[in-house]
Protein backbone atom coordinates (compact mmCIF):
# COMPACT_ATOMS: atom_id res chain seq x y z
CA UNK A 1 0.00 0.00 0.00
CA UNK A 2 2.97 3.03 1.01
CA UNK A 3 6.26 1.96 -0.38
CA UNK A 4 9.43 4.16 0.61
CA UNK A 5 12.02 3.75 -1.63
CA UNK A 6 15.27 4.75 -0.74
CA UNK A 7 14.10 8.17 0.54
CA UNK A 8 16.96 10.37 1.93
CA UNK A 9 15.88 14.22 3.54
CA UNK A 10 19.03 15.82 4.13
CA UNK A 11 19.01 19.19 6.39
CA UNK A 12 21.91 21.44 6.05
CA UNK A 13 24.65 19.03 6.40
CA UNK A 14 22.99 16.52 8.35
CA UNK A 15 20.98 13.58 7.34
CA UNK A 16 17.80 13.46 8.60
CA UNK A 17 16.29 10.26 6.85
CA UNK A 18 19.15 8.39 5.13
CA UNK A 19 18.45 5.77 1.56
CA UNK A 20 15.59 4.68 3.70
CA UNK A 21 13.06 1.42 2.23
CA UNK A 22 9.91 0.76 3.87
CA UNK A 23 6.96 -1.24 2.87
CA UNK A 24 3.49 -1.08 4.68
CA UNK A 25 0.97 -3.64 3.48
CA UNK A 26 -2.75 -2.84 3.70
CA UNK A 27 -4.43 -3.72 6.90
CA UNK A 28 -1.00 -3.76 8.60
CA UNK A 29 -0.37 -2.32 12.07
CA UNK A 30 3.17 -0.84 11.80
CA UNK A 31 5.07 0.50 15.16
CA UNK A 32 7.91 2.84 14.31
CA UNK A 33 10.31 3.08 17.12
CA UNK A 34 13.67 4.56 17.75
CA UNK A 35 15.76 7.19 19.93
CA UNK A 36 15.11 10.60 20.34
CA UNK A 37 16.92 12.34 16.15
CA UNK A 38 16.36 8.74 14.91
CA UNK A 39 14.21 10.57 11.81
CA UNK A 40 10.84 9.01 12.78
CA UNK A 41 9.05 12.64 12.57
CA UNK A 42 10.78 13.64 9.40
CA UNK A 43 9.34 10.22 7.70
CA UNK A 44 6.12 10.85 9.01
CA UNK A 45 6.65 14.49 7.40
CA UNK A 46 7.31 12.96 4.03
CA UNK A 47 5.08 10.47 3.76
CA UNK A 48 2.57 13.36 4.49
CA UNK A 49 4.16 15.69 2.24
CA UNK A 50 5.01 18.28 4.66
CA UNK A 51 8.71 18.27 3.64
CA UNK A 52 10.07 17.01 -0.18
CA UNK A 53 12.53 14.63 0.19
CA UNK A 54 16.15 15.16 -0.96
CA UNK A 55 15.98 11.95 -3.12
CA UNK A 56 13.91 8.64 -3.50
CA UNK A 57 10.65 8.10 -3.95
CA UNK A 58 7.09 7.80 -2.19
CA UNK A 59 4.65 5.74 -3.71
CA UNK A 60 0.86 4.84 -2.56
CA UNK A 61 -1.38 2.46 -4.12
CA UNK A 62 1.52 2.51 -6.67
CA UNK A 63 0.99 6.26 -7.34
CA UNK A 64 4.06 8.49 -6.88
CA UNK A 65 3.08 11.07 -3.84
CA UNK A 66 6.73 12.11 -3.67
CA UNK A 67 6.15 15.76 -4.88
CA UNK A 68 2.34 15.79 -4.36
CA UNK A 69 0.94 18.70 -1.65
CA UNK A 70 0.08 17.79 1.21
CA UNK A 71 -3.74 18.57 0.86
CA UNK A 72 -4.00 16.77 -1.67
CA UNK A 73 -1.93 13.63 -0.28
CA UNK A 74 -4.93 14.11 2.91
CA UNK A 75 -7.14 13.73 0.22
CA UNK A 76 -6.01 10.37 -1.77
CA UNK A 77 -6.49 9.21 2.04
CA UNK A 78 -3.56 8.93 4.30
CA UNK A 79 -3.88 11.66 7.17
CA UNK A 80 -1.36 12.23 10.08
CA UNK A 81 -1.07 12.91 13.80
CA UNK A 82 0.84 15.77 15.17
CA UNK A 83 3.18 15.06 17.69
CA UNK A 84 2.90 18.21 19.30
CA UNK A 85 -0.77 19.36 19.49
CA UNK A 86 -1.50 22.94 18.73
CA UNK A 87 -5.37 22.72 19.10
CA UNK A 88 -7.65 26.39 18.17
CA UNK A 89 -7.15 27.09 22.09
CA UNK A 90 -9.90 29.66 22.31
CA UNK A 91 -12.82 27.33 20.31
CA UNK A 92 -14.43 24.91 21.91
CA UNK A 93 -12.91 21.05 21.38
CA UNK A 94 -15.82 19.99 18.87
CA UNK A 95 -15.63 23.02 17.14
CA UNK A 96 -11.80 22.19 16.34
CA UNK A 97 -13.29 19.30 14.27
CA UNK A 98 -15.20 21.42 12.05
CA UNK A 99 -12.24 22.26 9.76
CA UNK A 100 -11.39 18.80 9.31
CA UNK A 101 -15.00 18.45 8.33
CA UNK A 102 -14.78 20.88 6.18
CA UNK A 103 -12.40 19.04 3.71
CA UNK A 104 -13.24 18.43 0.30
CA UNK A 105 -12.34 14.86 0.84
CA UNK A 106 -15.43 14.22 3.73
CA UNK A 107 -17.74 16.31 0.82
CA UNK A 108 -17.05 14.11 -1.61
CA UNK A 109 -17.06 10.48 1.15
CA UNK A 110 -20.54 12.23 1.95
CA UNK A 111 -21.92 12.55 -1.58
CA UNK A 112 -21.58 16.25 -2.12
CA UNK A 113 -23.63 17.74 0.82
CA UNK A 114 -22.76 17.21 4.16
CA UNK A 115 -25.80 18.24 7.07
CA UNK A 116 -24.81 19.38 10.68
CA UNK A 117 -21.21 19.38 11.17
CA UNK A 118 -21.35 20.33 14.52
CA UNK A 119 -23.62 17.05 15.55
CA UNK A 120 -20.60 14.81 13.26
CA UNK A 121 -17.83 16.27 15.47
CA UNK A 122 -19.80 15.33 19.06
CA UNK A 123 -20.55 11.76 17.15
CA UNK A 124 -16.75 11.78 16.67
CA UNK A 125 -15.22 13.22 20.14
CA UNK A 126 -17.54 10.69 21.11
CA UNK A 127 -15.96 8.01 20.13
CA UNK A 128 -12.52 8.41 21.09
CA UNK A 129 -13.22 9.01 24.76
CA UNK A 130 -15.10 12.39 25.10
CA UNK A 131 -17.84 11.57 27.16
CA UNK A 132 -20.67 13.47 26.21
CA UNK A 133 -22.76 13.57 29.40
CA UNK A 134 -19.59 15.28 31.11
CA UNK A 135 -19.50 18.11 28.45
CA UNK A 136 -16.03 18.02 27.84
CA UNK A 137 -16.63 18.62 23.95
CA UNK A 138 -17.90 21.84 24.66
CA UNK A 139 -15.22 23.44 26.64
CA UNK A 140 -12.50 25.18 25.46
CA UNK A 141 -9.39 23.44 23.81
CA UNK A 142 -7.13 25.40 25.56
CA UNK A 143 -8.55 24.22 29.20
CA UNK A 144 -8.31 20.33 28.48
CA UNK A 145 -5.72 18.32 30.04
CA UNK A 146 -2.95 16.79 27.26
CA UNK A 147 -4.79 13.43 26.96
CA UNK A 148 -8.22 14.79 25.85
CA UNK A 149 -6.41 17.03 23.57
CA UNK A 150 -4.21 13.82 21.91
CA UNK A 151 -7.62 11.86 21.65
CA UNK A 152 -8.81 15.37 19.85
CA UNK A 153 -5.86 14.69 17.24
CA UNK A 154 -6.71 11.08 16.67
CA UNK A 155 -10.69 12.43 16.26
CA UNK A 156 -9.28 15.24 13.48
CA UNK A 157 -7.19 12.32 11.81
CA UNK A 158 -10.53 9.85 12.24
CA UNK A 159 -13.11 12.10 10.60
CA UNK A 160 -10.66 12.54 6.95
CA UNK A 161 -11.90 8.44 7.03
CA UNK A 162 -8.28 7.54 6.02
CA UNK A 163 -7.25 4.40 3.96
CA UNK A 164 -3.61 4.92 5.89
CA UNK A 165 -3.83 6.50 9.25
CA UNK A 166 -0.38 7.61 10.56
CA UNK A 167 -0.10 8.22 14.62
CA UNK A 168 2.97 10.45 15.89
CA UNK A 169 3.53 9.45 19.31
CA UNK A 170 -0.27 9.40 20.38
CA UNK A 171 0.41 8.08 23.33
CA UNK A 172 2.79 10.62 24.93
CA UNK A 173 1.18 12.60 27.70
CA UNK A 174 -1.76 10.48 28.04
CA UNK A 175 -2.39 8.34 31.10
CA UNK A 176 -2.37 4.29 31.28
CA UNK A 177 -6.21 4.83 31.63
CA UNK A 178 -6.27 6.95 28.53
CA UNK A 179 -4.18 4.22 26.59
CA UNK A 180 -6.38 1.80 27.68
CA UNK A 181 -9.17 3.85 26.45
CA UNK A 182 -8.04 4.77 23.17
CA UNK A 183 -6.44 1.01 21.93
CA UNK A 184 -9.88 -0.65 21.12
CA UNK A 185 -10.32 2.62 19.45
CA UNK A 186 -7.38 1.90 17.06
CA UNK A 187 -8.67 -1.83 17.19
CA UNK A 188 -11.77 -0.91 15.88
CA UNK A 189 -10.24 1.55 12.91
CA UNK A 190 -7.80 -1.85 12.20
CA UNK A 191 -11.22 -4.04 12.17
CA UNK A 192 -12.89 -1.64 9.50
CA UNK A 193 -9.42 -2.56 7.31
CA UNK A 194 -7.26 0.62 8.01
CA UNK A 195 -3.92 0.57 7.51
CA UNK A 196 -2.13 2.23 10.73
CA UNK A 197 1.39 3.32 11.11
CA UNK A 198 2.51 4.42 14.69
CA UNK A 199 5.65 6.43 15.73
CA UNK A 200 5.37 5.33 19.94
CA UNK A 201 7.84 6.03 22.64
CA UNK A 202 5.52 3.88 24.96
CA UNK A 203 6.74 0.06 23.62
CA UNK A 204 4.99 -1.78 26.00
CA UNK A 205 1.50 -0.62 25.06
CA UNK A 206 2.42 -0.48 21.50
CA UNK A 207 4.11 -4.26 21.23
CA UNK A 208 1.18 -5.22 22.10
CA UNK A 209 -1.05 -4.46 19.30
CA UNK A 210 1.18 -4.14 16.66
CA UNK A 211 2.34 -6.69 13.89
CA UNK A 212 5.19 -5.41 13.11
CA UNK A 213 7.92 -3.14 14.28
CA UNK A 214 10.10 -0.87 12.62
CA UNK A 215 13.36 0.38 14.20
CA UNK A 216 15.32 3.53 13.16
CA UNK A 217 18.45 5.00 13.99
CA UNK A 218 20.49 7.85 12.70
CA UNK A 219 17.59 8.26 9.68
CA UNK A 220 18.49 4.34 8.73
CA UNK A 221 16.18 1.37 9.33
CA UNK A 222 18.06 -1.05 11.38
CA UNK A 223 15.53 -3.28 11.97
CA UNK A 224 12.26 -4.47 10.73
CA UNK A 225 9.68 -7.63 11.80
CA UNK A 226 8.05 -9.11 15.32
CA UNK A 227 8.06 -7.20 18.21
CA UNK A 228 10.10 -9.91 19.71
CA UNK A 229 12.64 -10.60 17.71
CA UNK A 230 13.66 -6.89 16.45
CA UNK A 231 14.11 -6.17 20.59
CA UNK A 232 16.66 -9.12 20.19
CA UNK A 233 18.85 -7.65 17.96
CA UNK A 234 22.19 -6.53 19.18
CA UNK A 235 21.82 -3.44 16.93
CA UNK A 236 18.37 -2.44 18.44
CA UNK A 237 20.37 -2.79 21.89
CA UNK A 238 23.04 -0.89 21.17
CA UNK A 239 21.03 2.41 19.81
CA UNK A 240 18.47 2.00 22.64
CA UNK A 241 21.44 1.31 25.58
CA UNK A 242 24.80 2.96 24.09
CA UNK A 243 27.29 0.57 22.91
CA UNK A 244 30.47 0.34 24.94
CA UNK A 245 33.73 1.40 22.82
CA UNK B 1 -15.15 47.30 56.10
CA UNK B 2 -12.95 46.78 53.28
CA UNK B 3 -14.93 46.54 49.96
CA UNK B 4 -14.05 44.75 46.45
CA UNK B 5 -15.57 45.62 43.17
CA UNK B 6 -17.28 42.29 42.05
CA UNK B 7 -18.00 41.73 38.66
CA UNK B 8 -21.19 39.59 37.19
CA UNK B 9 -21.58 38.94 33.68
CA UNK B 10 -24.93 40.43 32.66
CA UNK B 11 -26.33 37.38 30.62
CA UNK B 12 -29.85 36.39 29.17
CA UNK B 13 -30.80 33.34 30.75
CA UNK B 14 -29.64 31.01 28.41
CA UNK B 15 -27.14 32.36 26.40
CA UNK B 16 -24.16 30.44 24.38
CA UNK B 17 -22.28 30.61 21.48
CA UNK B 18 -25.44 30.97 19.00
CA UNK B 19 -28.35 30.23 20.73
CA UNK B 20 -30.33 33.06 22.43
CA UNK B 21 -33.68 32.14 24.62
CA UNK B 22 -35.52 35.47 24.21
CA UNK B 23 -37.82 36.56 27.06
CA UNK B 24 -38.57 39.50 26.85
CA UNK B 25 -38.45 42.95 24.92
CA UNK B 26 -35.70 44.11 27.47
CA UNK B 27 -33.64 41.25 25.94
CA UNK B 28 -33.84 42.05 23.00
CA UNK B 29 -33.29 45.62 23.07
CA UNK B 30 -29.98 44.00 24.66
CA UNK B 31 -29.14 42.55 21.70
CA UNK B 32 -30.40 44.16 19.20
CA UNK B 33 -29.08 47.71 20.81
CA UNK B 34 -25.56 47.43 20.19
CA UNK B 35 -26.15 46.80 16.46
CA UNK B 36 -28.96 49.50 15.97
CA UNK B 37 -27.55 52.06 17.24
CA UNK B 38 -24.34 52.46 15.36
CA UNK B 39 -26.68 51.35 12.23
CA UNK B 40 -29.32 54.14 12.89
CA UNK B 41 -26.24 56.76 13.75
CA UNK B 42 -24.98 55.86 10.21
CA UNK B 43 -28.03 56.98 8.38
CA UNK B 44 -29.60 59.61 10.62
CA UNK B 45 -26.48 61.56 11.21
CA UNK B 46 -25.90 63.25 7.64
CA UNK B 47 -29.55 64.54 7.61
CA UNK B 48 -27.93 66.78 10.51
CA UNK B 49 -24.85 67.15 9.42
CA UNK B 50 -22.94 70.22 7.84
CA UNK B 51 -21.46 70.13 4.39
CA UNK B 52 -18.05 69.85 5.52
CA UNK B 53 -19.01 67.56 8.59
CA UNK B 54 -20.87 65.63 5.50
CA UNK B 55 -17.67 65.42 3.65
CA UNK B 56 -16.17 64.05 7.22
CA UNK B 57 -18.46 61.19 7.64
CA UNK B 58 -17.50 60.03 4.07
CA UNK B 59 -14.05 59.85 4.37
CA UNK B 60 -14.97 57.86 8.15
CA UNK B 61 -17.26 55.38 5.88
CA UNK B 62 -13.79 54.85 3.39
CA UNK B 63 -11.73 54.59 5.69
CA UNK B 64 -13.80 52.21 7.54
CA UNK B 65 -13.93 50.11 4.67
CA UNK B 66 -10.44 49.87 4.25
CA UNK B 67 -9.81 49.18 7.47
CA UNK B 68 -12.64 46.47 7.84
CA UNK B 69 -10.76 44.71 4.18
CA UNK B 70 -7.76 45.40 6.65
CA UNK B 71 -9.46 43.03 8.88
CA UNK B 72 -10.53 40.67 6.43
CA UNK B 73 -6.20 39.74 5.95
CA UNK B 74 -5.33 40.11 9.15
CA UNK B 75 -8.27 37.22 10.73
CA UNK B 76 -6.82 35.06 7.58
CA UNK B 77 -3.24 35.17 8.84
CA UNK B 78 -2.40 37.84 6.49
CA UNK B 79 -0.76 41.45 7.61
CA UNK B 80 -0.74 43.83 4.92
CA UNK B 81 0.75 47.02 4.64
CA UNK B 82 -0.35 48.11 1.62
CA UNK B 83 -4.80 48.80 1.14
CA UNK B 84 -3.70 51.87 -0.97
CA UNK B 85 -3.06 49.21 -3.63
CA UNK B 86 -6.75 47.86 -3.16
CA UNK B 87 -7.79 51.88 -2.39
CA UNK B 88 -5.52 53.20 -5.86
CA UNK B 89 -6.56 50.13 -8.26
CA UNK B 90 -9.94 50.64 -7.85
CA UNK B 91 -9.91 54.54 -8.15
CA UNK B 92 -7.99 54.27 -11.31
CA UNK B 93 -10.11 51.68 -13.28
CA UNK B 94 -13.23 53.70 -12.36
CA UNK B 95 -11.41 57.14 -13.34
CA UNK B 96 -10.45 55.18 -16.71
CA UNK B 97 -13.65 53.58 -17.33
CA UNK B 98 -15.12 56.89 -16.71
CA UNK B 99 -12.61 59.37 -18.70
CA UNK B 100 -11.96 57.08 -21.50
CA UNK B 101 -15.08 55.32 -22.22
CA UNK B 102 -17.17 57.65 -20.92
CA UNK B 103 -19.35 54.99 -18.61
CA UNK B 104 -21.62 56.40 -15.81
CA UNK B 105 -20.59 56.19 -12.02
CA UNK B 106 -23.23 53.51 -11.43
CA UNK B 107 -21.70 51.25 -13.95
CA UNK B 108 -17.71 52.14 -13.38
CA UNK B 109 -18.29 51.78 -9.97
CA UNK B 110 -19.57 47.95 -10.04
CA UNK B 111 -16.74 46.96 -12.88
CA UNK B 112 -14.02 48.55 -11.40
CA UNK B 113 -15.02 47.25 -7.62
CA UNK B 114 -14.75 43.99 -9.00
CA UNK B 115 -12.20 44.19 -11.68
CA UNK B 116 -9.78 46.46 -9.31
CA UNK B 117 -10.41 43.48 -6.28
CA UNK B 118 -9.72 40.55 -9.27
CA UNK B 119 -6.32 42.18 -10.45
CA UNK B 120 -5.03 43.07 -6.42
CA UNK B 121 -5.68 39.11 -6.18
CA UNK B 122 -3.41 37.91 -9.03
CA UNK B 123 -1.31 40.82 -8.33
CA UNK B 124 -0.74 39.29 -4.68
CA UNK B 125 -1.39 35.66 -5.58
CA UNK B 126 2.41 34.70 -6.14
CA UNK B 127 3.14 35.98 -2.74
CA UNK B 128 0.51 34.04 -0.79
CA UNK B 129 2.60 31.60 0.29
CA UNK B 130 5.40 33.93 2.16
CA UNK B 131 4.46 33.94 5.43
CA UNK B 132 4.58 36.70 8.19
CA UNK B 133 6.50 39.80 7.24
CA UNK B 134 7.42 38.94 4.10
CA UNK B 135 3.71 39.41 3.14
CA UNK B 136 3.97 42.57 4.52
CA UNK B 137 6.79 43.94 2.89
CA UNK B 138 5.79 43.19 -0.59
CA UNK B 139 1.99 44.81 0.03
CA UNK B 140 4.08 47.78 1.48
CA UNK B 141 5.97 47.98 -1.56
CA UNK B 142 3.64 47.52 -4.77
CA UNK B 143 1.73 50.53 -4.47
CA UNK B 144 4.99 52.43 -3.58
CA UNK B 145 6.59 50.78 -7.09
CA UNK B 146 3.10 51.59 -8.96
CA UNK B 147 3.48 55.08 -8.03
CA UNK B 148 6.77 55.29 -9.75
CA UNK B 149 5.82 52.94 -12.82
CA UNK B 150 2.67 55.73 -13.31
CA UNK B 151 5.24 58.76 -13.41
CA UNK B 152 7.98 56.74 -15.53
CA UNK B 153 5.53 55.92 -18.13
CA UNK B 154 2.81 58.64 -18.07
CA UNK B 155 -0.08 56.42 -18.96
CA UNK B 156 -3.29 57.32 -17.29
CA UNK B 157 -2.61 61.02 -17.26
CA UNK B 158 1.27 60.23 -15.67
CA UNK B 159 1.46 62.96 -12.50
CA UNK B 160 -1.24 64.75 -13.72
CA UNK B 161 -3.52 62.13 -13.06
CA UNK B 162 -6.91 62.00 -14.08
CA UNK B 163 -9.83 64.51 -13.68
CA UNK B 164 -13.26 65.78 -14.32
CA UNK B 165 -14.71 62.38 -13.89
CA UNK B 166 -18.45 62.74 -13.40
CA UNK B 167 -19.72 63.16 -9.78
CA UNK B 168 -22.58 61.52 -7.85
CA UNK B 169 -25.88 62.98 -8.26
CA UNK B 170 -25.50 64.99 -4.59
CA UNK B 171 -23.69 64.52 -1.51
CA UNK B 172 -26.83 62.72 0.19
CA UNK B 173 -26.24 59.71 -2.68
CA UNK B 174 -22.84 59.61 -1.91
CA UNK B 175 -23.27 58.96 1.72
CA UNK B 176 -25.72 56.94 1.55
CA UNK B 177 -24.30 54.60 -1.09
CA UNK B 178 -21.08 54.16 0.75
CA UNK B 179 -22.69 53.73 4.51
CA UNK B 180 -25.13 51.57 2.69
CA UNK B 181 -22.19 49.54 1.74
CA UNK B 182 -20.36 49.62 5.30
CA UNK B 183 -23.29 48.64 7.04
CA UNK B 184 -23.48 45.56 4.61
CA UNK B 185 -20.45 44.61 4.58
CA UNK B 186 -19.65 44.63 8.25
CA UNK B 187 -22.60 42.96 9.50
CA UNK B 188 -22.29 40.17 6.46
CA UNK B 189 -18.75 39.76 7.01
CA UNK B 190 -19.35 39.47 10.78
CA UNK B 191 -21.81 36.74 9.77
CA UNK B 192 -19.57 35.26 6.77
CA UNK B 193 -17.05 34.76 10.11
CA UNK B 194 -19.46 32.96 12.24
CA UNK B 195 -19.50 30.37 10.09
CA UNK B 196 -17.76 27.12 9.26
CA UNK B 197 -16.19 28.56 6.33
CA UNK B 198 -14.91 31.62 8.72
CA UNK B 199 -13.46 29.33 10.78
CA UNK B 200 -11.53 27.51 8.09
CA UNK B 201 -10.15 31.39 7.27
CA UNK B 202 -9.27 32.17 10.93
CA UNK B 203 -7.84 28.60 11.54
CA UNK B 204 -5.34 29.60 8.67
CA UNK B 205 -4.31 31.95 10.71
CA UNK B 206 -3.66 29.62 13.95
CA UNK B 207 -2.46 27.07 12.67
CA UNK B 208 -1.78 26.53 8.88
CA UNK B 209 -0.13 23.25 8.58
CA UNK B 210 -3.22 21.91 10.71
CA UNK B 211 -5.80 22.94 7.97
CA UNK B 212 -3.31 21.73 5.29
CA UNK B 213 -3.28 18.46 7.30
CA UNK B 214 -7.07 18.25 6.92
CA UNK B 215 -6.94 18.02 3.34
CA UNK B 216 -7.83 21.71 2.88
CA UNK B 217 -5.72 23.47 -0.07
CA UNK B 218 -5.16 26.74 2.29
CA UNK B 219 -3.75 28.89 -0.67
CA UNK B 220 -7.17 28.54 -2.36
CA UNK B 221 -8.83 29.90 0.44
CA UNK B 222 -6.34 32.49 1.25
CA UNK B 223 -6.95 33.27 -2.34
CA UNK B 224 -10.28 33.63 -1.52
CA UNK B 225 -10.24 35.72 1.49
CA UNK B 226 -7.76 38.42 -0.97
CA UNK B 227 -10.59 38.40 -2.83
CA UNK B 228 -12.66 39.68 -0.44
CA UNK B 229 -11.06 41.96 1.03
CA UNK B 230 -9.26 43.70 -2.40
CA UNK B 231 -12.93 43.62 -3.57
CA UNK B 232 -13.77 45.91 -0.64
CA UNK B 233 -10.98 48.57 -0.97
CA UNK B 234 -11.59 48.64 -4.58
CA UNK B 235 -14.59 49.65 -4.32
CA UNK B 236 -13.86 52.34 -1.53
CA UNK B 237 -10.91 53.43 -3.98
CA UNK B 238 -14.06 53.64 -7.02
CA UNK B 239 -16.48 55.59 -4.88
CA UNK B 240 -13.53 58.02 -3.98
CA UNK B 241 -12.91 58.80 -7.43
CA UNK B 242 -16.26 60.46 -8.38
CA UNK B 243 -16.78 62.03 -5.27
CA UNK B 244 -13.46 63.76 -5.33
CA UNK B 245 -13.85 63.93 -9.52
CA UNK B 246 -9.72 63.01 -9.80
CA UNK B 247 -7.51 60.17 -9.70
CA UNK B 248 -3.90 60.33 -9.62
CA UNK B 249 -0.91 58.57 -8.05
CA UNK B 250 -2.04 60.09 -4.00
CA UNK B 251 -4.15 57.11 -4.52
CA UNK B 252 -1.98 54.74 -4.09
CA UNK B 253 -0.07 57.08 -1.16
CA UNK B 254 0.89 56.05 2.45
CA UNK B 255 -1.87 57.03 4.05
CA UNK B 256 -3.99 55.05 2.66
CA UNK B 257 -2.52 52.15 4.31
CA UNK B 258 -1.20 53.21 7.36
CA UNK B 259 -4.52 55.33 8.52
CA UNK B 260 -6.91 52.13 8.24
CA UNK B 261 -4.10 49.17 9.77
CA UNK B 262 -4.05 52.28 13.08
CA UNK B 263 -7.66 52.22 13.11
CA UNK B 264 -8.37 48.57 13.07
CA UNK B 265 -5.67 48.79 16.16
CA UNK B 266 -7.35 51.29 18.38
CA UNK B 267 -10.55 49.32 17.91
CA UNK B 268 -9.34 45.94 17.61
CA UNK B 269 -8.81 43.27 15.38
CA UNK B 270 -11.02 40.18 14.70
CA UNK B 271 -14.70 41.92 14.94
CA UNK B 272 -14.56 44.17 11.68
CA UNK B 273 -16.91 46.41 14.37
CA UNK B 274 -13.38 47.19 16.04
CA UNK B 275 -11.83 48.46 12.97
CA UNK B 276 -15.16 50.43 12.21
CA UNK B 277 -15.01 51.88 15.61
CA UNK B 278 -11.10 52.63 14.72
CA UNK B 279 -12.39 54.82 11.86
CA UNK B 280 -15.08 56.91 13.37
CA UNK B 281 -12.54 57.86 16.16
CA UNK B 282 -9.30 58.57 13.88
CA UNK B 283 -10.74 60.19 10.92
CA UNK B 284 -13.17 62.90 12.71
CA UNK B 285 -9.33 63.39 14.80
CA UNK B 286 -7.56 63.62 12.00
CA UNK B 287 -9.70 66.42 10.61
CA UNK B 288 -10.21 68.34 13.92
CA UNK B 289 -6.51 68.15 14.26
CA UNK B 290 -5.70 69.83 10.93
CA UNK B 291 -5.78 73.00 12.55
CA UNK B 292 -2.75 72.48 14.31
CA UNK B 293 -0.03 71.81 11.35
CA UNK B 294 2.45 69.59 11.99
CA UNK B 295 1.67 69.02 15.88
CA UNK B 296 -1.32 66.69 14.32
CA UNK B 297 1.46 64.02 13.43
CA UNK B 298 2.50 64.41 17.00
CA UNK B 299 -1.10 64.20 18.63
CA UNK B 300 -1.55 61.24 16.45
CA UNK B 301 1.45 59.29 17.35
CA UNK B 302 0.67 60.25 20.83
CA UNK B 303 -3.30 58.80 20.62
CA UNK B 304 -2.09 55.62 18.88
CA UNK B 305 0.94 54.67 21.95
CA UNK B 306 -1.38 55.33 24.31
CA UNK B 307 -4.43 53.08 23.60
CA UNK B 308 -2.24 49.90 21.52
CA UNK B 309 -0.47 50.48 25.83
CA UNK B 310 -3.85 51.42 27.63
CA UNK B 311 -6.11 49.21 25.92
CA UNK B 312 -4.14 46.22 24.02
CA UNK B 313 -7.64 44.29 23.50
CA UNK B 314 -8.65 47.11 21.33
CA UNK B 315 -11.69 49.31 22.16
CA UNK B 316 -14.61 47.23 20.77
CA UNK B 317 -13.73 44.33 22.77
CA UNK B 318 -13.01 46.75 26.43
CA UNK B 319 -16.73 47.94 25.28
CA UNK B 320 -18.01 45.01 24.33
CA UNK B 321 -16.25 43.22 27.63
CA UNK B 322 -17.87 45.71 30.12
CA UNK B 323 -21.27 46.29 28.12
CA UNK B 324 -21.73 42.05 29.18
CA UNK B 325 -20.93 42.39 32.80
CA UNK B 326 -22.08 44.84 36.02
CA UNK B 327 -20.22 45.84 38.14
CA UNK B 328 -20.42 46.37 42.26
CA UNK B 329 -19.26 47.13 45.05
CA UNK B 330 -19.51 44.06 47.93
CA UNK B 331 -17.93 44.45 51.67
CA UNK B 332 -16.03 41.75 52.36
CA UNK B 333 -14.78 40.81 55.75
CA UNK B 334 -11.26 41.31 57.49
Amino acid sequence: MLRVESVSKIFGRVAAVDRLSCEVRSGELVGIIGPNGSGKTTLVNLISGFIKPTSGRILYNGQDITHTAPHKIVGMGISRTFQMVRPFYQLPAYKNMIIPLYSPRVRELAGGRYGDRNAVALDLLEEVGFERDANVAYKPAGTLPQGYLKRLELAKAIALSPQLLILDELFSGMSLAEVASVVPVIEKLRMAGKTIIMIEHRLKELFRIADRIMVLNYGRKIADGAAAEVMESDEVKKAYLGSEE
Amino acid sequence: MKKRRERIDRGIKARSEDVYALASWREMLYLAGPRLLPAAAFLLLPLFLGAYWQKVMISVAVFALLAISWDMLAQTGMISLGQALFFGMGAYVSGILNVYFGMPPWITIPIATVSGGLLCTLILRPVLRLRGIYFSMVTLIIPLMLVRIIEATKIFGGTEGLSGMTPLPSTLVEIYLVTGVLLGVLFGLRRLMETDYGLVLKGIRDNDRSVTNAGINIYWFKTQALFIASTIGAFAGAFMTHVYMFVGMPVFALDYSILPMAAAVVGGGGTFAGATLGAVILVPMSEALRGIGGLRIVMYGLFLVVFTVAVPEGLFDYIQRKYHQMERWVEIDQ
